[in-house]
């Protein structure tokens, strides 16, 4: 472990801690003028990362699973790919800041350091092979996570989401690594290779074990917020400025939620009986809250955040499924489910009314009229979170429902479905009030970027369907090689 | 011919056409009149090729033609399958025919937002016809359930006063039906390792899981049939809908849940649809009787028109399960019959609602006088729904009662009873809006049928007579299909009986 190829594997994520202590010099010597070049300057680190990630495909090679660090670290095919979703989530929501935080007040640069620490703390609890590593990730990403839901720092509400999102995640985060350490105290290893080969069927785990695991839950369910651990994210959604909400629906989510996955399945994927039943009733809880709790929010990123709570309802039931199925339902879901969110909330960027950000859903009545275009794209939006065919979000539940009919999960499907009927109702009550409803009074012109955000999701989530393989098979593969291991 | 994809044209032309009107800019007025315009070519063009398809068709074969087959999820075994047999030939040709139809019959009556409406109509069209040629379940519920967003909006946004209600309640009801059917097709990808429908076809399911999907397919198709109980949605969808909406509503979506039963559930579900048919038969005579006895209590003409196409659908669902030539035959012609008979029926009531702005059945009466061309119309229409012979209404209740009357007496009796209220309810509506004399001003007022509305009526008739006169040319394609699917039902319905015979001897 002393040449620079053994570093290579986690290149991406020492770039992006690197790209981000720069900016940081760069930014405390340029000053505040200089916030939008920098914020565009850490687009492009974004996309660096990404070559990086993608850089053992782009020299020729397939993706093989490569452990190193001593164990501590993996890259895999299902890490290439959930990293590339998390920084094409960062970098749009990044995308989506620029402007609002100068309009805010709030231009200051920190956002753009404080976004890529993030995101180096997300990939690395992707690449996680050990309950250290795991843990290193997860604080590192939610510690700047807690300072960006504070950030427009004036705001008595968006401190308010700051601190309430500090206390109870350092709760979890608690959680998770006292269920980490009774894992270790009853295995005697903390790496998910040495786990996985300990327990290998359901007999060989004892009740500190179990417990151990009931815990990593808990914290990775609140991680992602998943009822009962959801308690946090309207109020979160709601106080933090838009597009740190809009980052914070998709980028940590997705990097908890394949976390998730990597340690019910590595690790602990002998004990699937035993771990089965909580994903499958948080799973339910979820989604039926999700729908049911939607239907009186009248802020319109609240409603989100109760939408976000439903979505993370249907990905787990992939987990639940627990086979190759199961990963690439998860895989496809959290791809299109990425940009039926960053679209959302880039309309909902859009909705400032003589220069102040509005937020009620009642705003949006008669959008038809006064904005045809963005009431189009949000009406696409909505539908597809319905899981209407032929918009993207119906593929995404179609390959989830696959792979519960396919695990022998009939039930947890049939709630599914019905939950997904009740969602429809306040999904298609935006679509009521935009197309319906007479307007209230027309918003402010959007901006380009805004509006180039929407069209690119708009275009993703409509032809989906037309040419579904790339994504569909690029997850198929990832899903069965992390089985055939 | 061969080498044109003349279904995939049929599909998806409307879409060409509706990209066309996205594009229009410039005044108000100049884009509500191109998109009429565009809107109706599109349709007509569209018309022109599904003709082709009827006079391409060959109606000897039982198997499905212009097939067109190409990969979409390989690795799935899920493919972009298109074709039709006599059985779903006749149900694009509905389709292709009434949207034209509604695109004239909103030429005037639809002002606000043209475009959206002209766009909404031609995407419904493409969704409908692909659903009716698809052979691939996925495809399939694309297109089945793709057609409930340009509905909801075409409610919501051009409907009458209770439009939200109504749009809501449209698409709840049916999205919660069809869901069901999803997992139950998810299964039936599961089980026979392909989501073609042609395997499915062909595929014997074990009858205990038959049983289950039976139910799940039930779910959704009742629903959109719509059978009793589940009809709630009906009658509120087409009092608020916009008269276009409800003549596609009526005319064609209705058969989207008769064409799922004769497609997916009698032959992929043989005896599960044995075991189930006498619950389907007392759902549908009290469909039959009870609606009727309702319609003859409504004072709203669309309310009155759309129970009664719950009481003619019921003898679609009768005719399908008797699983007899006639019945079978009788449902097709009676759903093509009521596809045309209650689209135009709607279509009268919109003349009169264009010209008084009520649908109050009180505010009307003696219109014979100042309408004689509308009367008649209506006359031709009314009867044809009563089901007078020499009208299509007459052939396809006739044929289903001689297929009920083989199976089971009862049900053919009771059945009957709803031609007789039938008669009743249609004969009150008609004496009391065309006959009697004139009382208010704004009644006499009144302008017969414009140009543009004998135009739309015209074809109509044409075809209700057709069908009633000489419905051989419309049964005749379907013969080879309709025999088929029989024999397909009655063979794995003895090899049942006689695995079940086989297993109580063996041991």
């Amino acid at each position: 472990m002393n040449s620079l190829a053994d570093f290579l594997p986690a290149a991406p994520e020492i770039f992006l801690a690197l790209s981000a202590l720069a900016l940081l010099v760069l930014g405390a010597y340029a000053g505040e003028r200089a916030t939008m070049a920098l914020n565009g300057l850490a687009v492009l680190l974004l996309i660096g990362a990404a070559a990086l990630v993608l850089r053992p495909v782009l020299a020729g090679g397939g993706i093989a699973r490569q452990v190193s660090y001593y164990g501590l670290y993996v890259t895999d095919g299902l890490g290439v790919f959930a990293k590339l979703l998390v920084l094409l989530g960062a970098g749009l929501s990044l995308i989506l800041a620029m402007r609002y935080n100068e309009r805010e007040g709030i231009g200051r640069f920190e956002f753009a350091v404080l976004t890529l620490t993030a995101t180096s703390g997300m990939l690395t609890m992707i690449a996680a092979n050990d309950l250290i590593s795991l843990y290193l990730g997860l604080e590192l990403q939610s510690l700047s996570l807690y300072v960006m839901a504070a950030f427009a720092r004036d705001s008595v509400r968006s401190t308010e989401a700051g601190l309430k999102y500090f206390v109870l995640g350092a709760v979890a985060s608690g959680m998770l690594l006292f269920g980490a350490s009774m894992v270790y105290g009853f295995a005697g290893t903390t790496n998910f290779d040495g786990l996985a080969k300990l327990f290998t069927d359901n007999d060989s785990a004892g009740i500190g074990v179990i417990a151990g695991i009931v815990f990593i839950s808990v914290g990775l369910a609140f991680k992602c917020s998943a009822v009962p651990f959801h308690m946090w994210t309207p109020d979160v959604y709601e106080g933090a400025p838009t597009p740190v909400t809009a980052f914070f629906s998709v980028a940590p989510k997705i990097a908890a939620l394949v976390l998730f996955l990597r340690v019910m399945l590595d690790p602990f994927g002998g004990l699937f009986a035993e771990w089965r039943q909580i994903i499958w009733a948080i799973s339910v809880a979820s989604m039926v809250l999700g729908a049911v709790a939607a239907i009186n929010q009248r802020n319109i990123k609240r409603l989100m955040a109760y939408s976000s709570i439903g979505h993370v309802g249907y990905a787990l039931i992939g987990l639940a499924a627990g086979s190759a199925a199961g990963v690439r339902g998860i895989l496809v879901y959290l791809s299109i489910y990425l940009f039926m969110n960053i679209g959302t909330f880039a309309v909902i960027l859009c909705m400032r009314r003589a220069g102040k950000m509005v937020e009620g859903i009642e705003d949006l009545a008669g959008l038809s009229r006064t904005h045809p275009g963005l009431a189009l794209a949000l009406g696409i939006f909505m539908f597809s979170m319905a899981g209407i065919p032929p918009l993207a979000g119906f593929f995404a539940k179609f390959y989830i429902f696959m792979a519960a009919i396919d695990a022998g999960l009939p039930v947890l499907a049939v709630i599914g479905v019905l939950a997904s009927v009740v969602g429809a109702f306040y999904y298609l009550r935006i679509v009521k009030l935009m197309y319906f409803d007479e307007p209230k009074g027309s918003f402010d012109a959007p901006g380009r970027e805004l509006q180039a955000v929407v069209l690119l999701s708009a275009l993703v989530i409509l032809f989906f369907f037309a040419w579904p393989d790339p994504l569909v098979n690029a997850a198929d593969a990832v899903a069965a090689a992390l089985f055939a291991g | 011919m061969a080498s044109w994809p003349l279904l995939s044209l049929t599909t998806f032309l409307p879409l060409l056409g509706a990209l066309a009107i996205i594009v229009l800019r410039g005044r108000a007025e100049d884009v509500a009149r191109n998109a009429r315009w565009i809107a109706l070519w599109t349709s007509l063009i569209v018309f022109a090729l599904s003709l082709a398809l009827w006079a391409g068709f060959d109606p000897t074969r039982a198997d499905f033609q212009f097939v067109e087959k190409r990969d979409w999820l390989p690795d799935f075994n899920i493919t972009y399958h298109m074709g039709i047999d006599g059985i779903s030939l006749f149900f694009v040709l509905l389709s292709t025919f009434l949207t034209p139809i509604c695109v004239v019959a909103s030429w005037v009556a639809v002002t606000q937002r043209v475009k959206e409406y002209m766009i909404a109509f031609l995407v419904l069209e493409t969704l409908m016809v692909g659903m009716f040629c698809a052979l691939d379940f996925v495809l399939f519920y694309m297109f089945f359930e793709g057609v409930l967003i340009p509905m909801f909006l075409i409610i919501g946004m051009w409907g009458g006063p209770r439009r939200v209600y109504a749009a809501f309640k449209f698409f709840l009801y049916t999205l919660l039906g069809s869901v069901l059917m999803l997992l139950a097709i998810l299964a039936i990808y599961f089980t026979t390792g392909s989501s073609d429908i042609t395997e499915a076809l062909s595929f014997n399911f074990p009858p205990q899981l038959q049983t289950w999907l039976w139910l799940a397919f039930f779910a959704s198709f009742a629903v959109k049939v719509p059978m009793w109980p589940v009809h709630t949605w009906l009658p509120d969808a087409h009092v608020e809908a916009p008269t276009a909406g409800s003549v596609i509503l009526a005319g064609v979506l209705l058969k989207m849940g008769g064409y799922g039963f004769i497609r997916f559930s009698l032959p992929m579900f043989p005896e599960a649809s044995a075991m189930f048919a006498p619950f389907v038969f007392t759902l549908s005579v009290v469909a039959i009787i009870y609606t009727s006895l309702v319609a003859l209590a409504q004072e709203d003409m669309k309310k009155l028109i759309a129970y009664s196409s719950v009481a003619h659908m019921g003898f679609v669902t009768i005719g399908i399960f008797t699983v007899t030539p006639e019945g079978l035959q009788g449902a097709m012609i009676q759903m093509l019959s009521h596809g045309v008979v209650s689209a135009a029926l709607f279509l009268c009531v919109g003349v009169i609602y264009d010209r008084l702005h009520t649908r109050d059945i009180g505010r009307y009466g003696g219109l014979a006088d100042n309408m004689p061309k509308y009367a008649a119309a209506f006359m031709i229409f009314m009867l044809a729904s009563v089901g007078l012979p020499g009208t299509s209404g007459f052939v396809g209740e006739f044929l289903s009662l001689i297929g009920a009357f083989q199976v089971n007496s009862w049900v053919a009796f009771l059945a009957t009873t709803g031609i007789i209220l039938g008669a009743a309810y249609m004969l009150y509506l008609y004496r009391r809006v065309v006959f009697g004399t004139i009382t208010r001003d704004d009644v006499r007022a009144m302008l017969d049928l414009s140009p543009r509305e004998v135009l739309i009526f015209a074809p109509m008739i044409a075809v209700v007579l057709w069908m009633g006169l000489y419905p051989a040319s419309f049964l005749a394609p379907m013969q080879p299909s309709i025999a088929n699917l029989i024999e397909r039902v009655q063979v794995s319905q003895r090899d049942a009986a006689g695995a079940r015979l086989a297993a109580t001897v063996t041991p």
